[in-house]
């Protein structure tokens, strides 16, 4: 049975940091080009979960049994985080969600144990997702981007055409220490790194010869991906030029690498680069990714012709084009080191778990009521209408995630408790019907106009007891 | 500007506030030819204020001791000769016991009562319908508020327990969607409409510092509010309403009763209130230009009443003027002005204390603060001495006027609640 890639999806946030400002500031540190940054009010899982709902959006008719989730920063420990993403895509009960924590690795190792598992006709969401923090002026905070990727793996028979087939999966794996981090810390830490090329190089090769052999059939773009930079490099350049490696080990093109506008995003970057690619491929096109993190990771792709009429949403070239600029001091005050005076007012109490089980549709799937007589929609879902002509209770769901809105008023307030003020708020009307009082992000106070379109955004609102609580904002559409 | 003047324009609004009265109506023609009326059943016999402010040296209990203290003097009466107890507060404590313990009250039955902003007004309507039922004969009604405590700047409410998806900003902000919206709508120059309302907290701090019980006694300049920095939309620090601590309270007995304990008494000729659908919130129509829960509070009052123009029949008005975008879309509301025309009557100083209309004439919430559970008694204390004569500069000519009316609203544009008082000086 064929198996493969049914839909992918890609989330770069809204802010880039230009790596000038660290050394302007620091008097060190930095380099050249741009890094994505998560606003205050994302972490892994809400970038995972708008990378998810654009794949999903994307393949409307696939099925999903199960989400996976891979992440180095998770926002929970204990508690699943693909749980949240599951609900937000609005999964049926009987579909699974589960995490692959700490590890770089876990992001194309889901990927791959997905593709195994498609051959059993599970369709499953791999989600990976990373925000890259090191010290101040380190070259992980330099070098490092902040983004998640999805893709939807499965069968032939998943009720979506394939867009790319898997035609080689090839591992190989050693013990060593190169990079490391324990629980807690901001920042991993690095063997001499000309150590490690010394263990990559050799693994690459023995998988690429495996990968090669499976797929009998020459690349046309290889993806290199990986945390080890040094490596990364000599594979990339050495696939380029077919020199420097073993002999034959070659491919036509390697993929951009996404240094210069957005960094590189850890476990999620050779998934990234993989729905960058496919974004542009043509119908026939052999991709190879190449993962070098802790061991080497090949998948091959053979993309069909469905490729061809498959329209992406939210391309990854429109994010990368759509940014806009952060501080180097509010970046390090979004990743909490850098600690600035809150306003003096109360902070949020933890909302009950309790309340937030019973509306997750609300909370997560943004599913509003709409009366059956007066199709008037509430936001939040009422049981009684504003009207009178329906009945109580007569009042179906609908889904108003990717239902487009414009502004209709907007203040900007400067008294409310927010991590990072002010607060951007606007009440928002939705194309067909339904209004929403909602905050903006990703936006300048001063960028916002009445009529400006906007769309929903899944995020953070705030943190209590080490709560993470979700809902929705609205951001202006950018592209 | 009456509801029948409103229905014959079309305008999206309209068309929302058409529906949410026909909502009103379905329920008023059950009963129809509506009769029901307090007018001239109850009456204010006494009254006490303690000066409001940053009372860093009074608890909640030494402001409510004071405050009853205050009217039970006035009528010679002591807290044995009351009935019954009701006590308005908004976060100062659950239960009668918030009054009964203070006041050592022995036997005697307090209801706690909460009604967002308009707490304070709660407790007096319960009190004169108690009395107006025969149920007791003499009734007090206290509000309270100890806001100065929380250690936070601004209003500090208790929540209940939710899912984490209710809204995050201040009222402040809320009450300045107002103004583009305004704007907009009857097409006022957005810098002219801001100098507008900036004069309706200058005529507030004007009158506040005639007033010794107000926190803040000085006049500022509708001038220097336009030049502070906004913090909440284009509004400043000074377009909103003080915080401070506060307290009032009211006896109420049967009219007929009234002059057993007081030559000049005051009568309650209507309260109405409104509990808002929240449809604001949720509806397209609405437009940020109108406060409909307030508007149906002044339309149900004025019935009570028998009111027809407001304009000329009544003496003064204390209004909730939290923001002064809020004092501005009242004046509409409440039927004292066109729609469209509040900003330029405004400027034309129509409701200065020397105008046609005087508002808020002891200076309001902006001169006051907002002690949430005392503001709707404090007003109520101005149309006491105002009424009576009482008010020393700043008594208001009443040019043979005998009704004052007092309202305050609770909540945020959009999702309300309203009341409304009618207040005489005679019966009939």
């Amino acid at each position: 049975m064929k198996t493969g890639i049914l839909s992918f999806g890609s989330y770069v946030p809204y802010r880039r940091l230009n790596r000038a400002d660290i050394a302007k500031t620091m008097g060190s540190g930095g380099g050249k080009g741009e890094r994505s940054v998560a606003s205050y009010d994302e972490d892994t899982t809400t970038m995972g979960a708008e990378a998810a709902r654009a794949a999903k959006r994307d393949a409307a008719s696939a099925k999903v049994d199960a989400v996976w989730f891979s992440t180095t920063s998770p926002a929970y420990l204990e508690k699943t985080n693909a749980g949240a993403i599951h609900a937000v895509l609005r999964l049926p009960q009987e579909s699974s969600a589960a995490d692959f924590g700490g590890a770089a690795r876990s992001g194309i190792a889901a990927l791959g144990a997905a593709l195994r598992a498609a051959a059993g006709e599970c369709s499953t969401m791999v989600v990976a997702s990373d925000i890259r923090t090191g010290l101040a002026t380190g070259s992980d905070e330099s070098l490092g981007g902040d983004g998640a990727a999805a893709i939807l793996v499965g069968a032939e028979s998943s009720a979506a055409p394939l867009l790319a087939e898997c035609i080689a999966q090839a591992s190989a794996t050693e013990e060593f220490t190169d990079r490391w981090r324990t629980p807690g810390e901001t920042g991993a830490k690095q063997w001499e790194e000309r150590f490690a090329e010394s263990v990559y190089v050799p693994l690459f090769e023995k998988a690429w010869a495996q990968a090669m052999e499976q797929a009998a059939a020459k690349i046309d773009v290889a993806v290199v991906a990986g945390t080890h930079a040094r490596s990364v490099r000599r594979v990339a350049s050495g696939l380029a030029s077919g020199r420097g490696l073993a002999s034959g080990h070659k491919a036509e093109r390697v993929a951009a690498d996404l240094s210069d506008s957005v960094g590189n995003t850890g476990t999620a970057h050779s998934l990234l680069l993989l729905a960058h690619e496919l974004e542009q491929a043509e119908p026939n096109q052999t991709i190879a990714v190449v993962s070098l993190i802790d061991g080497v990771d090949i998948l091959v792709f053979r993309t069909t012709d469905a490729i061809a009429s498959h329209a992406t949403s939210r391309p990854l070239s429109a994010q990368i084009a759509a940014g806009g600029k952060v501080s180097y001091g509010k970046f390090l005050n979004w990743r909490g080191q850098l600690q600035v005076q809150p306003p003096n007012r109360m902070e949020p109490e933890r909302p009950s778990m309790s309340a937030a089980a019973r509306s997750g549709d609300w909370k997560f799937g943004f599913v509003g009521s709409q009366g059956q007589e007066s199709g008037t929609v509430h936001l939040p879902p009422a049981r009684v209408s504003i009207r009178d002509e329906d009945a109580a209770d007569a009042m179906d769901p609908i889904a108003m995630a990717d239902v487009p809105a414009k502004v209709v008023t907007y203040t900007v307030d400067r008294l409310v408790y927010s991590v990072s003020p002010p607060v951007v708020f606007a009440i928002v009307d939705f194309e067909g019907g339904g209004r929403l009082p909602v905050e903006l992000t990703d936006v300048e106070p001063d960028e916002v106009e009445v009529g400006m379109p906007v769309e929903m955004t899944f995020r953070k609102l705030y943190s209590s007891d080490g709560i993470q609580n979700y809902f929705w904002k609205a951001r202006p559409v950018r592209s | 500007m009456s509801g029948k003047e409103n229905s014959g324009t079309s305008s999206p609004q309209d068309s929302r506030r058409s529906s949410v009265k026909g909502s009103s109506k379905t329920s008023g023609n059950k009963n129809s030819g509506t009769k029901h009326s307090i007018k001239d059943k109850v009456a204010i016999i006494s009254m006490g204020c303690i000066p409001f402010g940053e009372l860093w040296d009074k608890s909640q209990d030494d402001m409510l001791v004071e405050a009853t203290q205050l009217a039970f003097d006035q009528a010679n009466l002591t807290k044995h000769d009351i009935d019954a107890y009701w006590v308005g507060t908004a976060t100062g404590g659950n239960g009668g016991y918030v009054l009964s313990a203070p006041l050592k009250l022995h036997g005697k039955p307090v209801t706690r009562v909460e009604n967002f902003c308009a707490t304070g007004s709660e407790a007096l309507r319960n009190a004169s319908y108690a009395v107006a039922s025969g149920a007791y004969d003499i009734a007090m009604a206290v509000g309270v508020e100890k806001v100065k405590d929380s250690g936070y700047q601004g209003l500090v409410g208790g929540g209940t327990w939710h899912d984490g998806t209710k809204r995050n900003l201040t009222a402040a902000a809320m009450y300045s969607l107002v103004l583009p919206a305004y704007a907009e709508k009857y097409k006022v120059d957005p810098d002219e409409l801001r100098y507008a309302v900036a004069k309706v907290a200058e005529k507030n701090h004007r009158n506040g510092a005639a007033n010794p019980l107000a926190q803040f006694r000085r006049e500022t300049s509708a001038e220097q509010i336009c030049e502070m920095p906004a913090v909440a939309g284009r509004l400043s620090v000074f377009d909103c309403a003080g915080v401070a601590d506060g307290a009032a309270a009211a006896i109420v007995v049967r009219a007929e009763d009234a002059h057993r304990y007081c030559e000049n008494p005051l009568y309650i000729k209507a309260l109405a209130f409104v509990s808002g659908t929240g449809a604001g919130l949720i509806d397209p129509a609405y437009d940020y230009t109108t406060f409909p829960e307030c508007e149906m509070a002044g339309a149900e009052a004025y019935r009570q009443a028998g009111v027809t123009d407001p304009r000329s029949e009544i003496a003064l008005a204390e209004v909730h003027d939290c923001f002064t975008p809020t004092e501005m879309v009242l004046m509409e509301d409440l039927g004292f002005c066109e729609r469209g025309t509040a900003w330029k009557e405004i400027l034309a100083g129509t409701f200065d204390i020397d105008g046609e209309l005087p508002v808020n004439t002891d200076g309001g919430l902006k001169a006051f603060g907002h002690p949430v559970g005392a503001s709707g008694l404090r007003m109520h204390y101005e149309c006491w001495l105002q009424l009576r004569g009482e008010a020393g500069e700043r008594q208001v000519d009443l040019q043979g006027r005998k009704l004052g009316m007092v309202h305050n609203l609770g909540g945020y544009p959009g999702e309300m609640v309203s009341f409304v008082s009618v207040l005489g000086n005679e019966l009939g």
